[in-house]
């Protein structure tokens, strides 16, 4: 079981201070998540052509420069990257699927944690506070975030367990509930060629949306198919290039409380985490609907 | 492939389809409801009685029988309580209803416990005042229906037991039919009189354990910390369910494997829902030590245990103490020889009688009849209780001394061996003569 | 007037200080300052005390109150005033799931909407909800009275027993066993009694009644579906 914290903002004044003002909601998650963190957050965007990619190794003096070099001698490609803990992100100027195959051929040990134009996935075991202090979170800066504290019900405690989970490009997902019926989905998920790290069942909500996704579904009709086809109880947030979802199944006993104003929306497994937003006392404040799918992008309408 | 030799030499029942299961679709098939009954799973299962223990001998020293202790008491609660319980023996007595049982039963129970220093616990129905009166120590049940739910009592309690649920219907809610609905019963419970009353199987306000930490805390709250806080679980997926009571804030965890009773529940779900009491100890163990949490956080087990062997065995295994529910109605009186005749009238026999949702039990212990609860006299039965709870003792500490230790709890499962490649496999020991534990991997 | 402000004080302190006057009241009106949604604000209470809190609650505010007069000047988490046993409990915001979940008695008024299993197995306590509730509202409701000004979510008293359910606007679906019934003299009554407590205006006959239809009250396997 777990706490889920998300924030989009809908004013890009407040972009230079989006880590300042999550880490907080975060940390107030960790009660209801003591075993691990991790958060997605979006932006500083790259080009088109372009892949931005967070990169996890074990060790924190991995040799990155190393990896870096072999992408430019060997593909001559243009390639920016810097590193942040035991992670680095790396923004290349090629397709995604050639960047990853080479990295799984070069650097097998080497961990993909997301792949998109502006999401980076950072998390890891341990205390929120802990992950608030090794990736450097209140100096960062985007356009939206989501994250997540884990309490682990049926599967162990790893940084591969952690949530986020990367469900395609630019695609993320955080689940507090637990489902029923994932084990066998799993199975029918990896016979169509979804690959799993975990025997996670957030994992395979994860898997699940990808394989819609890939399947032609837009946003709304894969969550749509998720209500029918996942079975228990569930709370997602779901991180998208352009916004945020959340949706909850029919029985809706997994706490969610959202709130907005002029400058954001924000959702939280409780009340307390969005205490320390701006303008929260003037805030509209409510609880998404049972089986409902609410989602708030850049270029687009508000709600269900 | 039994021959019936009482019927006809030569004739052959199946075992997929013997006489009973032919009974039951018969039932099935007349009623067209699913068939309720008290009790326990019936059906033969892996227990403590396929372990034993090894001995002192050459290499390992015994004890003496009376002048060298062996220590029975136990505290429950230290994790975060300002008041953990004190138990003389390590044996409490399991959380049945007033409604399931009669006044009687609840107040020889208490006697009985009190006699020897342990606690009961209440049920699916609410605190009687009479508990409260006749037990020294008293857990208070917090149940999904909340029936007879208030903060006076929570504030009376020695400790407080949150259930989610019990080894006889792991994810059920509880169950009591009409006939058992009296005037008294139905007041305690706001439930008109007669009515089969169906219970949540969920918690109302709270579901998951993210959300269960922040109950406790209401609870401990509500009673200024002073009382420890147990949670108690059906065995199911006990490793991951032992781990996240802890992390919820449990002061000690229950584990009720599935021979544990209920009053009445539907059969399918007794025989059919959750793991046997020997499989589910080592997984509970396991998930306290890796927490560092073994003896810090007290794990009581049930199911099953009958006699001090058993005792010996769960505590073995890791466990801090056991609670026994069926056995101590028996040590009352329960499916007594001496109304085999009245049994027979309502279709059962003594030894056999599970029925007790039906409210006729002649034994006076699972009714609300008043001519019939009459029957079991509260004092006399309670000190049958505080014999029988003193022969369990007894009985483990010939074991433990047996096995050279000074202390119940400082019997190890590498005092055990198994008879059977099952229970080898479910209790984590070696087959008896070979060091080799199947399915080593968890 | 005692002020108790959660940035400097925790929620243990002030619940110690709420219990003590139990034994004698020293003072009978209190003040909470910044309590910001922290759970378990003010519950256990066993005394004719006020107690205003100026802010936003977390869970199980006021849970298990007795005698006591809470007024919520925010919204609530889960679990307003659950197992309530008597006295006022008062939310001038909004109410999240489970509110006055297994309540005895006293009364909940809460002036927003109420989320997902307002009243669930309530056992007697009365609740008075100004705005919408949720949906499996007064699930297994066993006694006392639920008012609803505005809208009711599906599945209405799902295996309901006694609990009288009075609603003004749209019922989305009722659950089993939940019919709708008569509004008699008797119950215009009781109603009109129930608003004017919660001081709210409103005219009963603009309600409707929601009962049990006590099918399910005894194992029939005509039922077999319900369960």
């Amino acid at each position: 079981m777990c706490g889920i914290v998300g924030l989009y903002l809908k004013n890009p004044a407040l972009e230079s201070r989006i880590g300042e003002l999550f880490a907080p909601m975060l940390i107030a998650m960790t009660d209801r998540g003591p075993d691990s963190a991790g958060f997605a957050i979006y932006g500083d965007e790259v080009g088109e052509g372009w892949v931005k990619l967070t990169l996890r190794h074990p060790e924190k003096n991995y040799d990155w420069e190393g990896l870096a070099k072999l992408f430019k001698d060997q593909l001559a490609v243009e390639l920016e990257w810097f590193q942040n803990s035991n992670v680095a992100i790396f923004k290349i100027h090629m397709a995604d699927e050639t960047a990853e195959a080479f990295i799984a051929a070069n650097a097998p040990e080497v961990l993909i944690l997301s792949a998109g134009q502006s999401i980076e996935i950072l998390k890891e075991v341990g205390l929120p506070e802990q992950i608030v202090e090794t990736f450097n979170l209140k100096k960062m800066k985007g356009s939206h975030i989501i994250g997540h504290t884990r309490m682990a019900t049926e599967s162990a405690v790893t940084m591969e367990g952690s949530h986020p989970f990367s469900t395609g490009m630019d695609l993320c997902l955080v689940h507090n509930g637990s489902l029923s019926n994932h084990n066998r989905l799993r199975k029918e998920l990896q016979r169509e060629g979804v690959k799993f790290e975990t025997d996670n069942d957030s994992e395979v909500a994860a898997g699940y949306l990808t394989y819609r996704l890939q399947q032609g579904d837009s946003l709304n009709e894969a969550l749509e198919n998720a209500l029918k086809d996942l079975d228990g109880f569930f709370t997602f947030t779901i991180g998208t290039r352009d916004g945020f979802a959340v949706v909850r199944d029919p029985i809706a006993c997994k706490p969610a409380v959202m709130a907005e104003t002029e400058d954001y929306v924000a959702i939280a497994s409780e009340y307390q985490a969005l205490t320390t937003l701006p303008g929260i006392e003037n805030a509209r404040v409510w609880e998404p609907e049972p089986a409902t799918i609410y989602v708030w992008e850049r270029n687009s309408e508000e709600g269900k | 492939m039994s021959e019936c030799n009482d019927v006809k030499p030569g004739l052959r029942e199946s075992a997929t389809f013997d006489r009973n299961t032919m009974t039951e679709i018969r039932r099935a098939a007349d009623t067209g409801i699913y068939d309720i009954r008290g009790f326990g799973a019936k059906r033969k299962l892996p227990h403590f009685d396929d372990l034993l223990f090894l001995g002192a001998s050459m290499s390992r020293y015994p004890l003496e029988g009376y002048r060298e202790k062996c220590n029975t008491s136990v505290m429950l609660g230290t994790r975060f309580a300002k008041k953990p319980i004190k138990l003389d023996i390590p044996v409490t007595i399991a959380g049945m209803s007033f409604g399931a049982l009669s006044a009687n039963a609840k107040e020889a129970l208490g006697r009985g416990a009190s006699i020897m220093g342990t606690s009961t616990t209440t049920g699916d129905g609410g605190m009687t005042p009479e508990e409260r009166g006749q037990s020294s120590k008293l857990v208070y049940q917090y149940l999904p229906s909340r029936y007879g739910m208030n903060p006076d009592d929570l504030r009376k309690a020695d400790a407080i037991e949150i259930v989610l649920g019990q080894g006889a219907k792991p994810g059920g809610g509880g169950m009591l039919l009409g006939q058992k609905i009296t005037e008294r019963v139905a007041g305690m419970r706001t439930l008109p009189m007669g009515v089969d009353q169906r219970s949540a199987c969920r918690h109302p306000d709270w579901t998951g354990p993210d959300d269960l930490a922040i109950k406790i805390l209401e609870l401990r709250e509500i009673t200024d910390w002073q009382v420890p806080i147990y949670i108690k679980i059906g065995a199911t997926r006990t490793y991951y369910d032992v781990k996240l009571a802890v992390k919820a804030g449990a002061d000690v965890i229950v584990v009720d494997g599935m021979q544990g009773g209920t009053a009445a529940t539907q059969d399918v779900f007794i025989e059919h829902v959750g793991i046997p009491t020997l499989a589910a100890v080592p997984q509970a163990v396991q998930a306290l030590q890796e927490m560092g949490m073994h003896r810090k956080v007290q794990l009581i087990v049930s199911g099953g245990i009958r006699n001090g062997a058993d005792v010996a065995k769960c505590m073995a295994l890791g466990a801090d103490a056991v609670a026994i529910g069926t056995a101590a109605l028996v040590a009352l009186g329960c499916n007594h020889p001496k109304y085999d005749e009245e049994f027979k009238n309502i279709g059962s026999a003594a030894g056999f009688y599970d029925d007790y949702h039906e409210g006729k039990d002649p034994a006076g212990i699972s009714t609300q009849d008043p001519e019939l609860a009459k029957r079991l006299d509260p004092v006399d039965a309670g000190r049958r209780l505080a014999n029988y709870l003193n022969v369990l003792v007894l009985e483990a500490q010939t074991l433990a001394r047996a096995c050279g230790k000074n202390d119940l709890r400082n019997l190890e499962p590498e005092d055990l061996v198994a008879l059977t490649v099952e229970s080898a496999a479910m209790a984590r020991v070696p087959l008896a003569g070979t060091s080799w534990v199947p399915g080593q991997s968890f | 007037m005692k002020t108790i402000n959660l940035e400097t004080q925790t929620v243990r302190d002030l619940n110690q200080a709420l219990h003590l006057q139990a034994q004698s009241c020293t003072e009978a009106e209190w003040e909470v300052l910044e309590p910001k949604g922290q759970h378990n604000i003010a519950c256990g209470l066993d005394q004719k005390i006020k107690v205003e809190i100026k802010g936003h609650a977390g869970y199980y505010c006021a849970g298990m109150n007795k005698e006591a007069h809470v007024i919520v000047h925010g919204n609530v988490g889960q679990g307003v005033a659950e197992n309530m046993m008597s006295g006022i409990v008062h939310v001038k915001g909004d109410a999240s799931q489970a509110a006055g979940a297994t309540g005895h008695g006293g009364l909940l008024i809460i002036e927003g909407n109420a989320g997902a299993r307002c009243g669930i197995s309530m056992k007697g306590l009365d609740i008075v909800v100004k705005g919408n509730i949720g949906h499996m509202s007064c699930f297994m409701g066993q006694a006392g009275s639920l008012v609803v000004c505005g809208d009711a979510g599906e599945a209405l008293g799902d295996s309901l027993y006694e609990t009288h359910i009075y609603v003004k606007g749209e019922v989305k679906s009722l659950g089993a066993d939940c019919i709708k019934k008569d509004m008699r003299d008797e119950h215009i009554e009781e109603l009109a009694e129930l608003l004017n407590r919660a001081g709210i205006n409103e005219d009963p006959k603009a309600f409707k009644r929601y009962g049990s239809a006590r099918q399910l009250y005894n194992f029939k396997v005509d039922n077999a579906s319900a369960y």
